[in-house]
């Protein structure tokens, strides 16, 4: 527990910053939508004409004329890359920060298991990722009754829980790859989160690439299925949320026996 | 029961050597000291002993426990000062002594106040603004504040004014006297030879020599002033000749009767035959290890 209350006050600058910056994205996407909705039936048809790169961005499916359709584009791209970014930065520095500052020495050196120090460092991200997305919630709830328009809430629900899974996988992917690294791994969680990104724009693309659906976690985010389905795919989140515990368990086992040098 | 045992205790980075067929026996209640240079295996033999990294082979007991099997039972009674201090960035001193006693579930309060005032150490300060003493000094702190029962120390003065450094061995001294066990790694050799009992030469990565403080200085060896003298010394079992100008100093290493039968010959205006300090011996075994 005092280590976890220690990873929170050290992380509540950085969390902040990201909470209150996406938060506030959004609201102003949402908030904005009542003076653009009068021309979104013309971005609509635009879209639709736009061929493979609305496919990539995955407007294709969805009706830019209606608030969902609007949201499902918007929270992707705040959201969505946002979140990712936000997860794989602190999944990443949560071990490999420790070794990259010289500070493991310190803390290795008092009477705490590595399995304790493993979870509570774990359960510190999963945290700032649980208050970045309360923010986040508490904000698009205010700014939808601040514009007054009626919402299918069980889809924007839907929506953001996707998002929020989506942070807890590339979290906790980027937690067991920093049991491996030394030297901070900053730029590796933000490319993997890229990396993932891309995929997700490549699988939209062709046919021949949609196995990648199975690997991205963008792939169950996809406003257009779960708008049109009011579901997240079952089976993309269940591949993706196994990747996050193979992750997590390889992490866990190459942390317990790591040389600290 | 030993403080610290070990058997053949050997860590390699991958081909690179860091300790071999370490044995060390460290008694409860002993004031220990590891000399050896930089890159000789101490931080790695003290970083084995602790659990940061795991034996390639060998056998390691601190405080009767098996350093593979009950790393924090041992961490529970070991007071760790690491040869380089480094802080989360950002803490102040307070917060960082603090965060050590609550990670051992232990109020430490006292005694790190006592501490910070004896090391002249400022806890309202930011660990940033630090220089290499102060950062030290918040890891003696850190390291002495919960009273345990072993202290391992890597380094422990590198940094510290001389005030500080007595402070310090005093503050050892009175821990040793309540029973603690103190192991000490340095290059520093007076302060091993003021204040251990037992010391143990380690050269890459291996034991040259294990003893008593006093017996490693009974090498057969004297340290010979020569003063007046200008001629060649022409001796057997020689080392370590220094010359400045009409004084020569120099190791001799042979039976004591053939050193004065051969000085007998020699011119001179003065003599002094000393016991080597422990930097001397400390050669001693460095160059008998090079002419094996």
């Amino acid at each position: 527990m005092t280590l976890l209350l220690h990873e929170l006050k050290r992380n509540k600058l950085s969390l902040a910053i990201w909470s209150a910056i996406i938060a506030f994205m959004l609201s102003v996407t949402v908030i904005i939508y009542p003076e653009m909705s009068s021309e979104m039936e013309s971005i609509s048809d635009m879209m639709a004409n736009m061929g493979a790169f609305s496919d990539a961005f995955g407007m294709d499916k969805l009706n830019f004329g209606e608030f969902i359709g609007y949201f499902g584009v918007e929270c992707g791209n705040v959201l969505g890359l946002g979140g990712a970014f936000f997860a794989a930065i602190v999944g990443v520095s949560a071990l490999a920060k420790e070794e990259k500052e010289h500070t493991a020495e310190f803390l290795l050196t008092h009477p705490v298991t590595r399995t304790s120090i493993v979870l509570q460092k774990l359960a510190s991200v999963y945290l700032q990722i649980i208050a970045l997305n309360a923010v986040v919630v508490a904000a698009v709830s205010l700014s939808i009754i601040v514009i007054g328009e009626e919402v299918p809430v069980k889809t924007i629900s839907l929506l953001l829980l996707a998002y929020f899974l989506l942070q807890i996988e590339i979290a906790s992917i980027t937690f067991g790859i920093s049991a491996f690294l030394k030297n901070g791994g900053f730029a590796v969680g933000l490319g993997i989160s890229v990396l993932f990104y891309f995929m997700n724009i490549i699988a939209n693309l062709t046919e021949d690439a949609e196995f990648l659906k199975y690997i991205t976690p963008f792939g169950y985010t996809e406003g257009g299925d779960i708008v049109s389905n009011s579901a997240i795919n079952g089976k993309y989140l269940a591949i993706g949320m196994a990747f996050a515990a193979a992750a997590i368990i390889a992490g866990f086992a190459k942390y317990r026996k790591k040389d600290i040098s | 029961m030993y403080a610290i045992k070990t058997e053949k205790l050997t860590k390699y980075y991958g081909k690179h050597r860091g300790i071999t067929d370490v044995d060390l026996s460290v008694e409860m209640g002993d004031f220990f000291g590891f000399i050896g240079p930089n890159g000789a295996g101490k931080s790695t033999a003290i970083r084995t002993l602790l659990g940061l990294i795991s034996a390639s082979s060998g056998k390691a007991e601190v405080l009767g426990i098996d350093v593979n099997k009950n790393t924090t039972e041992i961490l529970k009674n070991v007071g760790y000062l690491p040869s380089d201090t480094e802080f989360y960035s950002g803490m102040r001193v307070k917060d960082i002594i603090s965060f050590s006693a609550r990670l051992r579930r232990k109020d430490c309060k006292k005694e790190a106040d006592e501490l910070c005032e004896r090391f002249d150490l400022d806890p309202s300060r930011k660990v940033d603004e630090l220089s290499l003493g102060n950062r030290k000094k918040v890891g003696i702190v850190c390291a002495l504040q919960h009273k345990p029962s072993l202290y391992v120390l890597d380094e422990p003065t590198s940094g510290l004014d001389p005030l500080i450094q007595r402070e310090f061995y005093s503050v050892l001294k009175e821990r040793n006297e309540d029973g603690a066990t103190v192991f000490l790694s340095s290059h520093i050799l007076p302060e091993i030879g003021r204040y251990c009992k037992h010391a143990a030469i380690i050269r890459e990565g291996r034991i040259l020599a294990c003893d008593s403080v006093e017996k490693l200085g009974n090498t057969g060896v004297k340290r010979v002033t020569l003063r007046g003298f200008c001629g060649e010394l022409g001796l057997l079992h020689v080392k370590d000749v220094k010359r400045e100008n009409d004084t020569v100093n120099f190791l001799y290493g042979g039976e004591p009767s053939s050193l004065l039968k051969e000085l007998s010959n020699l011119e001179f205006k003065d003599i002094n035959i000393t016991d080597p300090d422990l930097e001397e011996i400390f050669m001693h075994y460095y160059v008998k290890e090079e002419e094996k």
